[in-house]
């Protein structure tokens, strides 16, 4: 009791005297930078939750390709089950001159069977739950539509063939998907406008789903009676495992943004750390006098203990009231891509925010302050004794072991656990090795300088580790911003500059074999070279080596993905254009036969080489190939291009549909409406229009990013706090030792100014370096690409670094160089 | 019976070999006794007063206060024993400088477990004559008030010795005459022994016993 009221004064003193400022300022920077994350994603994760319910529209869900059984309905109906159909696929529609890629969504009555749909009668106007589903001839779609068409409630949108009028919009519905919204708006219709919209034909890429709803135990013995029936390519879904992807996605994107936001955790860490120190050896005096007036050990490890435990306590509240707020920076920036309003957050993040600020101040903390029970009470006679030192192992150990367990806390993947290990240390190893490499090189140059600039110099390769510790956090800041700013900017548009003029800017697709010749004939009068049109057969693979697929465990996701979802097959008699050859031969062109080419990629995750044998399942019938050569892609060349290609002969006896890819100029689209009117069943897809919105996407969430990167830079700015502070009896005295020699004050300022400006220079320096070679890295491996480097990164990184340091520094030490020098050396 | 040193001894080990810095010292301070410690700088006057006090090991011998043998005790022991019957005053170095004046007295009560340390502290500070003063920091005090503060902080939990080195060093002689008649007014009225080490021969002429110390032996030891 004695130790906590203790505790409580001595640390209300030393608040007020500003003592352990920056100690509490580093764990709020700490405890906000996570607990913002924390609360943004418990945000989106109870959006995922509280549709979770309603997330299948229905109880039970059976997804195929093709049009659901009928009798699925009629024994639905027998049983007292209610049931409704949907039918999705992507498809152009239009309004005047205008496209627009939109998915379409056509249901029947009863549509959805669980949740409701919330519409509005305008785009600005408030939402209503409605029962129904729109009548034939009428549409319901989504803002986004109307914002890209410019469309209005009335009018009316060209949908394949048919003119449907556009009624309300469409503001909710319980199956669309939660988390990450689609990039094409929806628009939903009357599945009997299908028929008349000529979109739907054999072989188009459509999904359709047979929805039931009714009590548990039915709808249990309807699955029972369900399962057998089921055929291949029919999937059948219960609430259990509708959520498992949008958890998957929520899952990925909080781990990432957890880990970004740990870096500014462990640089603000590391101020806490340097500030415990000071905090410790400010104590000393204080604590041999306890000891002298007759206070055990153990009282002053309590009076530790209630210290740390009370500023965990008030950091861990202060912060996560912080990062509450800044949450709401992340979901106004997220807010397009997260969709609708998310729910409040609940509490356990704060909880979160607790432990981070006990576990930084038990890892970086605790040491300095336990050891402070053995300060010897003869100092009170002797102050000459030398305090008591923390072994360099004891905190390390500390400070890494609880890293660690954060670290796996986040990740709960032992294996990413390591590597995240790893990939820190290296970092770290390569950052502290420039540091220490630009300190030493600073402090060679001052032969050569100024005499404020030499005083600088000076004291940034005394204070050695300390300064290594500030360049490494300011660079590294620093560094993740200018890679998110300019140089994304600089390597997506030499990206698009390195495509040609004349890339393919629009796919084609679902051409039936008995169009292709009309189709052509449009482009030609309309003067555009036709476009070479690929077949496309649509297959599921149903054995690899002559092992069904469902007896196979496949680990790799995109090998799996391959597996699971339909697959694209294709024949070629010549090798293509934007392929080459890796392996094996390319057959003759005039052969025929099941011979088969794979893609490298999809080879490497399946495990497959030439000589081995792909079954497949086309439209029920199976068909074996043998792999006789890998390809590898241009996937940038926007042809179409397939992952298994066949040899010419038995593949072509399946439903064939035909691709392409062609360029049309802007102003020559009026021939891909023309088509789109002649051909409703056509689907064109403007790439440009994708890319913009992919772009659109990439911008809000690297903004994100950025953010939450803010954090690193505010951790910076913190550890250089605490630095200072670390130094500012040191500096004092020096300043009054200059002083009194008769430096006058401007003399000691500009010293200090030169000083942080020095320090601030090499950390952008440091910056500019790690950016330009991240930049070349990614240029050269995943874009392929010739970067120049961008003076604005190389000069970028010391002008802000200097700037930003320069002012931070300079305004946290100018103080000691205003007070007298008499009140320095008298005390 | 207060204190007893029976061939107490303090070696050091340094650059240049192990350094004596206290030789086969004995005493026996009875109850009540006002000792003056004396000696060049450097004699191991403070060394002497650390050993007393149990603030620090002898190299050999023993040391006994009141029926505590402090030689063989551990650091929380000993502490123990201070915080029941030891009080101290230094050159320096007085208060706790995040504690306000009466915080400062209360802090060695609580240590000892006393419940009643608020008003018993402020009765101590009021002794001093420092009513006016029980909530103010150390830094918003003069050098005498602070002084002052120590002697209400050491004879609070009326201990049966109270140790002291040079008291009014860092204090003019007029402050310094004040404080140590209020030392010497507590030492009557409440019968504490005092250890004075001080270079002050006009306070040392004010004790009943002076003690002197040259490089680490006892070489006088005689009653006023
Ligand atoms: N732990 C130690 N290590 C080395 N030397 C020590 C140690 N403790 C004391 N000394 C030395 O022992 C001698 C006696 O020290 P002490 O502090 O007892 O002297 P003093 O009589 O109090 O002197 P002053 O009047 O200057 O305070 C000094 O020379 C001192 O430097
Ligand atoms: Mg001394």
């Amino acid at each position: 009791m004695a130790a906590l009221l203790y505790a409580l004064r001595t640390l209300a003193r030393d608040w007020k005297s500003g003592e352990i400022g920056v100690l509490v300022v580093a764990l709020l920077v700490a405890v906000g930078s996570l607990t913002a994350i924390a609360f943004f994603t418990d945000r989106v994760s109870k959006g995922v939750e509280r549709q979770a319910t309603e997330v299948l529209a229905a109880d039970l869900r059976v997804r195929s390709s093709d049009e659901p059984n009928p009798d699925f309905f009629v024994e639905a109906g027998a049983r007292g089950l209610d049931s409704a159909r949907v039918l999705a696929f992507p498809s152009v529609v239009n309004f005047g001159d205008e496209g627009q890629l939109a998915a379409l969504r056509a249901v029947s009555e009863g549509y959805p069977l669980r949740g409701a749909l919330r519409v509005a009668d305008d785009l600005f106007s408030s939402a209503y739950v409605v029962r129904d589903i729109p009548p034939p001839g009428e549409v319901w779609a989504e803002s986004g539509l109307l914002a890209r068409l410019g469309m209005a409630v009335g009018d009316t949108l060209q949908v394949g063939a048919v003119e449907l009028r556009l009624t309300r919009v469409l503001e909710y519905r319980p199956d669309q998907s939660v988390g990450f919204v689609a990039l094409a708006p929806t628009v939903l219709m009357n599945l009997a406008d299908i028929p008349a919209s000529g979109l739907v034909v054999p072989g188009s890429r459509v999904t359709w789903a047979a929805l039931f709803a009714g009590g548990d135990a039915e709808i249990a013995r309807f699955r029972a009676w369900l399962e057998p029936e089921l055929v291949e390519g029919e999937r059948l879904q219960d609430l259990s495992d509708a959520g498992e992807q949008v958890t998957g996605a929520i899952d990925r994107a909080q781990r990432f943004l957890t880990l970004a936001s740990l870096v500014s955790v462990l640089l603000a860490a590391v101020a806490v750390a340097m500030a415990a120190r000071r905090y410790a050896a400010r104590h000393v005096d204080s604590v041999a006098l306890m000891k002298c007036l007759g206070a055990p050990q153990r009282f002053v490890l309590q009076v530790g203990l209630w210290q740390l435990t009370l500023l965990a306590l008030v950091a861990g509240v202060l912060g996560s009231v912080i990062g509450w707020l800044a949450q709401f920076g992340i979901a106004w920036l997220l807010a397009e891509l997260v969709g609708g309003a998310l729910p409040a957050p609940g509490w356990l993040p704060a909880l979160m925010g607790l432990v981070t600020s006990l576990a930084v101040l038990t890892g970086f903390a605790l040491p300095p302050i336990v050891q402070l029970r053995t300060v010897a009470p003869l100092r009170v006679l002797r102050r000459d004794l030398p305090p008591p030192r923390v072994a360099a192992w004891v905190s390390a150990t500390t400070a890494i072991g609880v890293v660690v367990l954060m670290l796996y806390w986040v990740l709960r993947d032992l294996r990413l656990l390591l590597v995240v290990v790893g990939g820190i240390a290296v970092l770290l190893a390569a950052l502290v090795l420039a540091g220490w490499l630009l300190v030493r090189v600073s402090g060679r140059l001052r032969g050569g300088v100024g005499v404020s600039w030499r005083y600088g110099l000076a004291n940034i390769s005394r204070r050695g580790g300390e300064s290594i510790t500030q360049v490494v956090a300011f660079g590294l800041g620093l560094m993740v911003l200018l890679l998110l700013t300019v140089v994304r900017n600089d390597l997506l548009d030499g990206w698009r500059a390195s495509l040609p003029e004349d890339a393919p800017n629009n796919f084609i697709i679902n051409v039936q074999p008995e169009e292709l010749a009309s189709v052509r004939e449009i482009f030609r009068a309309n003067d555009i070279e036709p476009p070479v049109f690929s077949p496309l057969v649509r297959a599921r693979i149903s054995h690899l080596n002559g092992v069904p697929v469902r007896e196979l465990e496949v680990t790799d996701p995109d090998g799996r993905g391959l597996l699971t979802r339909e697959a694209n097959l294709s024949w070629s008699a010549p090798l293509p254009a934007s392929n080459t050859l890796v392996a094996g031969r390319w057959w003759a062109e005039d052969s025929r036969g099941t011979e088969v080419s794979i893609e490298e990629g999809i080879a490497q995750s399946l495990g497959l080489g030439v000589g081995d044998t792909l079954g497949f399942s086309i439209a029920g019938e199976p068909l074996t190939g043998q792999i006789t050569s890998i390809r590898a892609v241009a996937w940038d060349s926007f042809d179409p291009n397939f992952f298994v290609l066949f040899q010419p002969g038995e593949i072509e006896e399946f439903p064939t549909t035909w691709i392409t890819s062609v360029f049309v100029p802007r102003d020559e689209r009026t021939a891909l409406l023309e088509l789109v009117r002649q051909h409703p069943s056509v689907s064109v897809i403007d790439l440009e229009s994708i890319i913009a919105q992919v772009r659109q996407v990439m911008d809000r969430a690297s903004l994100a990013v950025q953010y939450v990167f803010g954090f690193t830079l505010l951790a910076g700015v913190v550890v250089l706090l605490a630095a200072v502070q670390a130094t500012r009896d040191e500096r004092r005295y020096e300043s009054a030792m200059l002083r009194t020699f008769g430096a006058r004050q401007g003399v000691v300022l500009r010293g200090i100014v030169a000083e942080f400006v020095a320090l601030g220079l090499l950390a952008g320096i440091l910056a500019s370096v790690g950016a330009v070679v991240i930049g070349q890295v990614l240029a050269r491996q995943v874009f392929r690409l010739d970067y120049a480097v961008d003076p604005m990164v190389l000069f970028g990184g010391p002008i802000l670094g200097a700037l930003l340091v320069g002012i931070a520094g300079t305004l946290a030490t100018r103080s000691v160089v205003r007070t007298p020098p008499v009140q320095t050396l008298r005390a | 019976m207060v204190l007893r040193a029976e061939h107490l001894g303090k070696q050091v080990s340094s650059p240049e070999g192990t350094l004596t810095i206290l030789d086969d010292v004995s005493l026996v301070i009875p109850k009540g006794q006002t000792v003056a410690v004396l000696g060049a700088s450097g004699a191991g006057k403070s060394t002497l007063l650390a050993l007393l006090a149990g603030l620090d090991d002898p190299s050999s011998g023993r040391v006994w206060l009141r029926d505590h043998e402090l030689t063989a005790l551990d650091e929380d022991g000993r502490a123990q024993v201070r915080a029941e019957h030891v009080g101290f005053m230094f050159q320096s170095f007085h208060l706790l400088p995040s504690l306000t004046a009466l915080e400062n007295v209360m802090l060695p009560l609580e240590l000892a477990g006393r419940r009643d340390a608020r008003t018993a502290a402020r009765a101590a500070l009021v002794d001093v004559g420092l009513e006016s003063r029980v909530s103010h920091y150390p830094r918003q005090l003069s050098g005498g008030e602070k002084q002052r503060v120590a002697i209400a902080r050491a004879f609070v939990t009326t201990p049966s010795v109270l140790f002291a080195d040079e008291p009014t060093g860092n204090l003019d002689a007029h402050t310094g005459e004040r404080v140590l008649n209020l030392l010497f007014e507590m030492n009557r009225q409440r019968q504490t022994t005092l250890v004075l080490v001080t270079h002050d021969e006009a306070l040392a002429a004010r004790c009943t016993r002076r003690i002197e110390l040259d490089a680490g032996r006892l070489s006088a030891d005689r009653m006023n």
